[in-house]
């Protein structure tokens, strides 16, 4: 599988689904990230880790084409970050859950993933599966969002995120506040969307519930990749990104 | 405004790289023209503004305001904002940091000469009118053209990635001129519907030495807002490149955290 | 576009008519403003030399009606701004596959139709308290479709820009107010135009309002794409 997963790509390009070098982000004026190089390639479940501060975050961010480059270049799924128009198709083809899970209070779980759906242009059909999936049919459909706790806050997000159907997903630290179920929710759904193709990145604190899906760890200090480990092959651990590309 | 002496030799090598110079302060060979163009006719508009030029029939000695009321006007609202909106259409066809930091620079320098000019309205209102403040139309859009530049320049203080709130100013920097003029006419409109015409500071009748005075003040005021707004530049121009040392600084030290 | 625009519009009329938030905050606020008009301006005030004669009060109520609304708007275009701010939802519509332009008519939409029903409540409450006789309903129909389009229009672009920022409550004020200015004034002359005539000197009035509206509509489906674009 490691061997496949390297060199399958459905478009058949050999470009990597996210391509960083010397890639620069700021917050306001700080450097989140210090000059970044990194290569996640179709098909992978990368697993970022780090200390807190570290720019798992900003690196989730700029993939999503959320934020740009200040300089450097990211190139993402083919298109160039580093432009507004770049930007705007790669927001397009990924999912992002976040700190925050961009719902709506006032609105009831079936509401906002109807409207998330409709705003990401999927089919009103997908929302149903969706929220089947993510254990939220029934009893909690109808349900404002405001009553929920954080854990099922999170698997709305998820529903909305599955309905999506992004070909790059961008966990930012999906186990966080999340029963066993839910866990195994997160974990399963990864894996479903790694067979239908789609490529993972992950950060995460939890490391035995994310090394369990992932294929690749990228370790990730002081705003910059420092290390980049492919799981099946530990023995070949210390392989730096920027060698492996050489 | 005050340089760093420099010897000859050093004059010499400075004028073959443009770093050390712009080390030492924001003076330069363009300000220094300004200032001294800036000091000789304000000087001159003194003289003749206070002492040479007679007072009018109608306004007496208030006339004297008049001097500095107008061409502050002028420079702010026809030439500093007018440098906002070309430096911020600049901006967003070639992206150029310089016409940024410029369109930025030219609104500091509007908003003080439009303070001038209001100030300077109201103190002259009083012995014309009676009141500090008649809802002349002229001012009275002054008045609101001021606070549409004093929140252009509250944007451009947002704390946002640096890009970002350029491309943010250049926008502000065009609308923020459209809503001048609308402003302006529709005001003016307002005030012609309810009122007979009062008298005006700009409605002034000028001959002689009244009128050389004018223009005197015109130029002054021209010159002290091209001074100004050199200096302004160049410290903005200073705190950018800072910004840029100090990211570089910044980037080493965010790559060093966690290792030991 | 426009099925974006509608989109955005309904959703935040449906978030509106759940949390009522407009309804039973910002309107009660518009009718509180309306009385204490009446206890900074007192109401046994008459007009001289004005035949009819008329109270302080009503000879100024078209302006005190706009700068009521012109209040309320602020808090109405908070309150649409805040529902976005609140989980990172800005950021939920960047990554959407929405027209910016569409979302900046959307949210504009929400805000017109919400601040039209505040108008008619809020005016009704004008009529009362400050005893003016309707007239003119033509010219008032026109005045309140196109100060509010200008209002609705202005003021999201505005609130879009400070979208999102530490000190959005405070900056949104300073640049909406002088930006319309000239629609309070439109607005207040057109009113007094149709209440107290005469009648053709408030068309023109309500034309400058009516090309202020479209100007905005114009300004925003060009600019809110790169003020939403990053914050």
């Amino acid at each position: 599988m490691s061997e496949a997963s390297k060199s399958a790509r459905p478009d058949g390009s050999n470009r990597p689904a996210v391509q960083l070098r010397s890639a620069v982000a700021l917050l306001g004026s700080f450097p989140a990230l210090a000059g970044v190089d990194l290569d996640v390639h179709h098909n992978d479940v990368a697993l970022l880790q780090g200390p807190n501060g570290a720019g798992k975050t900003t690196l989730l961010r700029l993939c999503a084409g959320l934020i740009g480059p200040s300089s450097g270049t990211a190139m993402v799924l083919g298109q160039d970050v580093g432009s507004a128009n770049g930007r705007r198709r790669v927001r397009r083809s990924v999912g992002l859950m976040g700190h925050s899970t961009a719902l709506y209070d006032d609105l009831t779980v079936e509401q906002n993933v109807q409207f998330w759906a409709a705003a990401s242009k999927a089919e009103s059909e997908t929302v149903v599966p969706a929220l089947d999936r993510t254990g939220l049919a029934g009893r909690l459909q109808t349900v404002k969002v405001s009553a929920l706790s954080a854990g099922q806050r999170r698997r709305t997000a998820l529903a909305v995120l599955l309905c999506r159907r992004p070909s790059l997903w961008l966990l930012d630290e999906p186990h966080a506040g999340l029963d066993k179920d839910g866990r195994e929710l997160v974990n399963g759904l990864v894996l479903e969307a790694k067979d239908a193709g789609a490529t993972i990145l992950i950060a995460s604190h939890d490391l035995d519930w994310a090394t369990s899906v992932a294929t690749r760890r990228i370790d990730v200090v002081g705003g910059r990749v420092v290390e980049g480990t492919v799981v099946e092959d530990a023995v070949v651990k210390g392989t730096v990104v920027k060698d492996a590309d050489a | 405004m005050t340089r760093v002496t420099t010897t000859q030799s050093e004059d010499a090598k400075s004028a073959k790289s443009k770093a050390p110079r712009d080390a030492f302060g924001t003076a330069s060979k363009l300000t220094r023209v300004f200032g001294v163009a800036a000091f000789v006719l304000t000087s001159a508009l003194l003289v003749f503004a206070l002492v040479i030029s007679p007072p009018e029939v109608i306004q007496g000695e208030s006339v004297r305001l008049f001097y500095i009321h107008v061409p502050s006007a002028i420079v702010s609202l026809y030439l500093a904002f007018s440098i906002t909106l070309v430096g911020s259409i600049i901006y967003l066809r070639k992206k150029s940091i310089f016409w940024d930091l410029m369109a930025g620079a030219a609104a500091e320098i509007g908003v003080i000469f439009c303070a001038i000019t209001l100030i300077t309205g109201m103190l002259w209102g009083r012995p014309t009118w009676g009141v500090y403040w008649k809802w002349d139309p002229r001012l009275t859009s002054t008045a609101v053209s001021f606070l549409l530049y004093v929140g252009y320049l509250a944007v451009r203080k947002l704390e946002l990635p640096p890009h970002v709130r350029r491309q943010r100013a250049a926008i502000l920097g065009i609308i923020s001129f459209a809503n001048l003029i609308i402003v302006r006419y529709s005001v003016q409109w307002w005030r012609s519907l309810h009122q007979g015409t009062t008298l005006d500071p700009v409605d002034t009748q000028l001959d002689g030495s009244m009128l050389f005075s004018f223009f005197l003040g015109m130029l002054a005021m021209i010159a002290i807002g091209a001074w100004l707004l050199v200096h302004r530049f160049r410290v903005a121009w200073m705190e950018e490149r800072k910004a840029e040392q100090s990211l570089a600084a910044a980037i080493v030290e965010r790559q060093s955290e966690g290792r030991s | 576009m426009l099925s974006d625009a509608r989109l955005i519009a309904a959703k935040d009329l449906r978030i509106e008519a759940s949390s009522r938030v407009l309804l039973t905050q910002v309107l009660p606020f518009g009718l509180m403003v309306l009385l204490l008009f009446g206890f900074g301006i007192s109401p046994d005030r008459q007009v001289l030399g004005e035949v009819p004669r008329r109270s302080v009060l009503e000879q100024v109520s078209p302006g005190l009606f706009w700068i009521t609304v012109l209040f309320a708007a602020l808090l109405g275009l908070g309150r649409s701004f805040s529902i976005e701010a609140a989980d990172g939802n800005l950021d939920g519509l960047r990554l959407g596959g929405l027209d910016p332009a569409g979302i900046f008519l959307g949210k504009a939409a929400a805000v017109i139709v919400q601040l039209a029903v505040l108008e008619v409540i809020v005016g009704v409450g004008a009529i009362l308290l400050f005893g003016v006789s309707l007239a003119n309903v033509g010219l008032l129909a026109v005045t309140i479709v196109g100060a509010t389009v200008a209002i609705g229009c202005a003021g999201t672009l505005y609130a879009t820009l400070a979208a999102g920022q530490r000190v959005r409550e405070t900056l949104v004020p300073l640049l909406v107010l002088p930006v319309l200015a000239p629609v309070l004034l439109g607005a207040t002359q057109a009113t007094e135009a149709a209440l107290f005539g005469p009648v053709s000197d408030g068309w023109p009035w309500a034309g400058l309002l009516g090309a202020f509206a479209l100007l905005y509509i114009a300004i925003g489906i060009v600019a809110f794409g790169s003020f939403l674009e990053e914050s």
